[in-house]
């Protein structure tokens, strides 16, 4: 295991200058995400056009891959539709070791593949116990999704 | 400014290192380095005095106490029963004001349930402070749900002492309780018992006193103390999980309910209403943790061979030494007394913005084993304005390398994060 793999330069960047970490007016759906063990929060606003999350807040407090997650995760849904965003956040799990992929799209040998920058999150599956850092804004994301 | 690698050029005056072999565990390698255990007060390693102990009682002791009319369960209750004096001894307690209990918040749990429920009515107080753990926060918060009664909190002065000022403030005819911890897990403060004890008794009030980071590192006694309870878990000195010790006052315990009903506990059982057993048998509701309270009593055995005194000597020690390596770090901050002399050696801090989750896997990488996050005292992280803190806690196995690995773990935490 290295350190290198978990603490790669584009997750030190999010988690240092985090995207989308303001909070929007009048969101249209809400959840709010916490790590009682840890202490990492953080909070999903959505704005919603129709189907699709024009826009995104992602605002918290935590560890660099919590946030740096969010931060990265805020990205990449931005004006996506729902269905696009449920197999982002399929191929993310199934990357992260969280889901089993029960198809063949998921290159075993590089789950991160297709995922863009959300790749670099990668080297956290080597790092058991802060898997459900990297999960706590995707799970909130969830939350906030099916609130609506 | 200190630089990687750097060793440390004091002698340890209480060098207790010999003591080292005593712990099997510090012979295994974490992520390809030798273990370095700085976690003790969240849990301690066990000498394998202990372990055999355990490990005796199963292979050739093992019979359930208090009942069997056969040889070997009047042994297994003899070495319980003597388990509970040699406890006692050790906090100059008598054996009958002892339970056994699961752990320190199993103790805290008892004391609102068996005392907090039936004494406590609406309008009364229960005085606690801002450093408590959980432990003896959560248990009056369920019991003022029945009765009524307020929760105040006392807060710390800006250098994390108790602010006694305020204490005085508070403290009047309406606080039924005093609730608090004799040394904080994460400030590592050592809060003054007796004169808070004298204090709360001119006012009537009772206290219970967390001494869960207290007995296993400096002598405690209870006497001298003058607490009305006070509660320890045996796994943070040297012993098993799941043995912990409610001390009562006897007179105390002897107007006590019991907050758990059973087998054991009982004089007599009518369909309607049952009669308890005398003190401090009605405490302890069912098969008690008879390995545990045995594995304790060794644990006591091998504190009070190496002796009390000795140990808090070289926490102090080993203590100082690293406030002096940590001080000497930029941007990092410690959250406790500077002053060794009112403090134990449990060290929370924070480095720049390197989150403490980040620097506990940093450093496991390097086999070093910390805390990181809010250590079970939300309102207190609250208060300090952080929401977590890395903390590395020492024992009687530790040494002052275990301090340069630690600080070399953090210069390259900073090196990873680009801290200038």
């Amino acid at each position: 295991m290295s350190l290198n793999e978990l603490y790669r330069e584009v997750i030190l960047d999010h988690y240092r200058a985090p995207r989308h970490h303001e909070h929007l007016d009048s969101p249209d759906a809400t959840a709010e995400g916490n790590n009682p063990l840890c202490g990492d929060e953080v909070t999903i606003e959505l704005k919603l056009d129709g189907d699709v999350v024009s826009a995104i807040g992602a605002i918290g407090v935590g560890c660099s891959i919590s946030q740096a997650s969010a931060s990265m995760m805020s990205e990449a849904i931005t004006g996506k539709s729902r269905a696009d965003i449920d197999e982002l956040v399929r191929r993310f799990k199934v990357m992260m070791t969280i889901e089993e992929s029960d198809d063949d799209i998921v290159d075993p040998d590089r789950p991160g593949a297709a995922l863009g920058d959300l790749e670099a999150l990668q080297g956290v599956r080597k790092f058991p116990v802060r898997i459900k850092c990297a999960d706590l804004p995707w799970t909130t994301l969830t939350q906030a999704l099916h609130s609506t | 400014m200190t630089r990687i690698g750097q060793q440390s050029h004091l002698e340890i005056v209480t060098d207790l290192s010999h003591l080292r072999s005593d712990f099997p565990i510090l012979d295994e390698k974490m992520n390809g380095h030798p273990l370095i255990y700085l976690d003790s007060a969240a849990t301690s390693q066990k000498p394998a005095a202990v372990i055999e102990a355990l490990d005796d009682y199963y292979r050739i002791g093992n019979a359930n106490v208090h009942r069997g009319a056969y040889t070997l369960a009047t042994e297994a209750t003899e070495r319980y029963e003597g388990a509970r004096a040699g406890v006692a001894a050790f906090i100059n307690a008598d054996p009958d004001e002892v339970a056994f209990t699961r752990g320190t918040t199993s103790a805290l749990n008892q004391i609102a349930y068996g005392w907090g429920l039936y004494n406590l009515r609406p309008g009364d107080r229960v005085l606690l402070t801002l450093m408590e753990h959980h432990a003896n926060i959560v248990p009056w918060q369920l019991v003022s749900r029945h009765t009524g009664a307020e929760l105040v909190y006392v807060p710390y002065t800006p250098d994390y002492a108790l602010d006694l000022e305020a204490l005085d403030e508070l403290l009047d005819e309406r606080v039924k309780i005093v609730g608090v911890s004799a040394m904080s897990n994460v400030l590592g403060t050592i809060n003054p018992i007796r004169h808070i004890a004298n204090a709360a008794h001119e006012m009537g009030s009772l206290v219970v006193v967390d001494a869960a980071q207290s007995v296993p590192h400096m002598p405690v006694d209870v006497k001298e103390l003058d607490a009305d309870f006070l509660a320890f878990s045996g796994h943070k000195m040297l012993g098993p999980t799941g043995i912990g010790v409610l001390y009562g006052k006897r007179e105390l315990l002897e107007a006590m309910e019991p907050a758990e009903g059973g087998g054991e506990m009982i004089s007599d059982v009518q369909l309607e209403s049952s009669t308890w057993a005398a003190i401090p048998h009605k405490f302890e509701a069912g098969t008690p943790p008879i390995a545990g309270a045995i594995g304790l009593a060794a644990a006591v055995e091998y504190l009070e061979h190496v002796g009390m005194e000795k140990v808090r000597r070289h926490e102090i020690e080993i203590t100082q030494y690293a406030l002096e390596r940590l001080g000497a770090i930029d941007e990092l901050t410690i959250y406790g007394p500077p002053e060794v002399s009112r403090r134990g050696g449990a060290i929370s801090f924070t480095l720049a913005d390197i989150h403490p989750h980040d620097i506990a896997t940093i450093l496991d990488q390097r086999g070093v084993a910390i805390r990181a996050g809010h250590h079970c005292a939300r309102p207190l992280a609250r208060a300090l304005n952080a929401p977590a803190t890395a903390r590395a806690s020492f024992y009687l196995y530790n040494v002052l390398s275990d301090v340069d690995a630690l600080v070399d773990g953090l210069h390259e935490a900073r090196e990873i994060f680009g801290v200038a």
